[in-house]
């Protein structure tokens, strides 16, 4: 940090010199910064620019063929079969945000509660919980399966065992229970996460302020419905845009538990498994859809992003 | 403080304590059922789902590693992550100390450059990326996969990196350089063992979804003999879906190299997953 040398420099020695000795010539700087920048740029920046390019052509195959505007948005909505399964999908895809974070981020929200305060195994436990999300989607999908088999699975079997034996059922095979397995195995897998990120906001909060409430009388459940739960504002919004970018990214799990296609009858299919369908498993101008869509659910995952941060911004303003 | 200890709190303790011990249930179970069946003949796992093995045997393991090609699939996973994971914070370390202890021109531009990277869905860019890789020859190319995976660990690595170099104290390496040093001498001599901890960090938080990473795999590779164990698994659970014990066997495999990162590491892997919220 030079810039702040030269500022808190009192006794008044010519600047420029000592800048000329710091700092290293521009092309020690280059040479620094061009390994990184390089792979950075040609592998993620030049492609996601391109993608955009390319939503606006058409494509056979590999080769990139004429300028074509906007026909392959219009496609994307007109062409059967994807102008069906692309609204499905996307409604599958607010399921699985309504469900994580009813499901996954309240109980992340109540762990982090238990756990903040001192207890015997709290260590054991924060470990145990954030177990899951080590594993590969890909394997945690797979092990669900085997999980949740309707005739030699454990679930089934332990359900029979127990005499309920009415509600042993093929879970991944009826396209009622699908989605919302599908829903409780990515929890299962994610908890630990905003778990993590709640505990850290937690430990972020004065204890001061606890103290005080305590003293006043306040008990655990007022502290933290009107001490803990406002200042947590802020880390409840980062878990929420951050729930929101994974869900709609989701792919590895819901591929092992469903399919390509995201079975039965496409009951847990996900914009994701769309997205991979068409650039891969589609027609001879795949290419140039894929493309369409793919600047689609970038705009929409972005513009919802922002609106989202920004609103919670102004609930944490609101409250102060 | 002591007047709040009421009874009712103990009976609150006792149900806290109990929701803590069934939801590490929820967790631990499946996986020692997933542990357990490895030892197990697959017969015995369909007529009793959950038991323990009657002997500790390690067969099922020797059939995936062997048979299954689990041997191949581990040892492309490993070179690939390992090699992305090196290239990577090597690359990110040379930017991230030039960006965190020199305020040059453009240096603004660059650290926010690179920083941009953190919130792009990345995977949206496979289409272009495909034509890239197809057109430099690196399709179905291990080289390739290890390309892509090191550009997508660089944001976060120059992020963290270029924080820590920042935070080492101004004079460090004044003396070296009187002594003649130049800049790379500094960086390599001086400077960076005192980031080791965050090297350690960074490179843990690429290892992780690298290793873990099914979607370029399954895209960018083709010839089974490169695949990563992610996409193997794929081929794995449909050729030997009647015989779980060898499937089970194949998952425990897949994840133990995280099991033991995340055992002898879990301190920095929290305290980097929310490095962002705590500042």
């Amino acid at each position: 940090m030079a810039e702040s040398t030269l500022q808190n420099e009192p006794n008044g020695r010519p600047l420029i010199r000592r800048r000329n000795t710091m700092m290293p010539s521009r092309l020690t700087i280059a040479l620094f910064l061009l390994p990184a920048l390089l792979l950075y740029t040609i592998f993620m920046v030049y492609p996601l620019v391109q993608a955009l390019i390319f939503s606006t052509f058409e494509f056979n195959g590999l080769n990139r063929g004429d300028f074509v505007g906007l026909q392959n948005f219009q496609q994307l909505f007109t062409r059967y079969p994807i102008s069906e399964q692309l609204p499905r999908a996307f409604v599958h895809n607010i399921y699985f945000f309504i469900g994580t974070m009813l499901i996954q981020n309240t109980l992340g929200l109540l762990f982090a509660v238990l756990l903040h305060r001192p207890r015997f195994g709290k260590r054991f436990f924060r470990t145990v919980f954030t177990l899951p999300y080590l594993i590969s989607p890909i394997v945690v999908g797979y092990l669900w399966s085997l999980m949740l088999n309707p005739l030699f699975g454990p679930v089934n079997s332990t359900l029979r065992n127990l005499g309920l034996g009415a509600l042993a059922k093929p879970w991944l095979g009826d396209p009622a229970t699908a989605l919302p397995v599908v829903i409780l195995v990515n929890a299962w897998m994610w908890m630990g996460f905003p778990m993590l990120l709640f505990g850290a906001g937690l430990a972020g909060i004065e204890d001061d302020l606890r103290e005080a409430a305590k003293i006043d009388g306040a008990s655990n459940r007022q502290i933290f419905r009107w001490i803990e739960l406002p200042l947590l504002t802020p880390v409840i919004g980062i878990v929420s845009v951050l729930t929101f970018i994974g869900n709609f990214n989701a792919f590895g799990i819901v591929w092992a538990l469903a399919g390509t296609d995201g079975s039965p009858a496409g009951a847990t299919d996900v914009l994701g498994l769309v997205f991979f369908r068409t650039a891969f498993r589609g027609e001879a101008d795949a290419f140039g859809l894929a493309s369409a869509l793919a600047v689609l659910m970038f705009l929409f995952i972005f513009s919802i992003s922002v609106v989202v941060q920004t609103w919670f911004r102004r609930l944490e303003r609101r409250m102060q | 403080m002591t007047i709040s200890k009421t009874p009712r709190l103990s009976f609150a303790g006792l149900s806290t304590n109990g929701l803590l011990i069934v939801y590490a249930l929820v967790v631990l179970v499946p996986m020692f059922i997933v542990v357990t069946n490895t030892m197990r003949p697959t017969r015995e796992i369909y007529r009793v789902p959950i038991a323990l093995p009657q002997s500790i045997n390690f067969d099922s393991f020797v059939k995936a590693w062997g048979e299954a090609n689990f041997s191949l699939y581990f040892v492309n996973s490993m070179v690939i992550t390992v090699a992305s994971v090196t290239l990577a914070t090597a690359a990110a370390s040379l930017a991230g100390y030039i960006l965190g202890r020199y305020d040059f021109r453009g240096s603004r531009f660059f650290s926010s450059f690179f920083v941009a990277g953190l919130t792009l869905p990345f995977r949206l860019a496979i289409v272009p990326l495909f034509l890239l890789l197809n057109s430099l020859g690196l399709i179905d190319n291990r080289i390739g996969l290890i390309l892509v995976y090191a550009a997508t660990g660089i944001p976060f690595s120059v992020f963290i990196l270029s924080a820590f170099f920042r935070q080492l104290p101004q004079e460090l390496g004044e003396a070296a350089r009187i002594d003649g040093a130049n800049e790379f001498i500094i960086f390599s001599r001086v400077m960076l063992p005192l980031v080791r901890p965050a090297l350690a960090t960074v490179a843990i938080f690429q290892f992780v979804p690298l290793w873990n990473d099914f979607f370029f795999p399954l895209v960018l590779l083709r010839s089974t003999d490169k695949w990563t164990l992610p996409v193997g698994m794929t081929r794995f659970f449909g050729e030997f879906q009647t015989d779980w014990s060898t499937l089970f066997a194949g998952l425990v495999i897949t994840t133990l190299p995280l099991i033991v990162i995340f055992l002898s590491a879990t301190e920095q892997i929290i305290s980097g997953l929310t490095a962002g919220v705590r500042k």
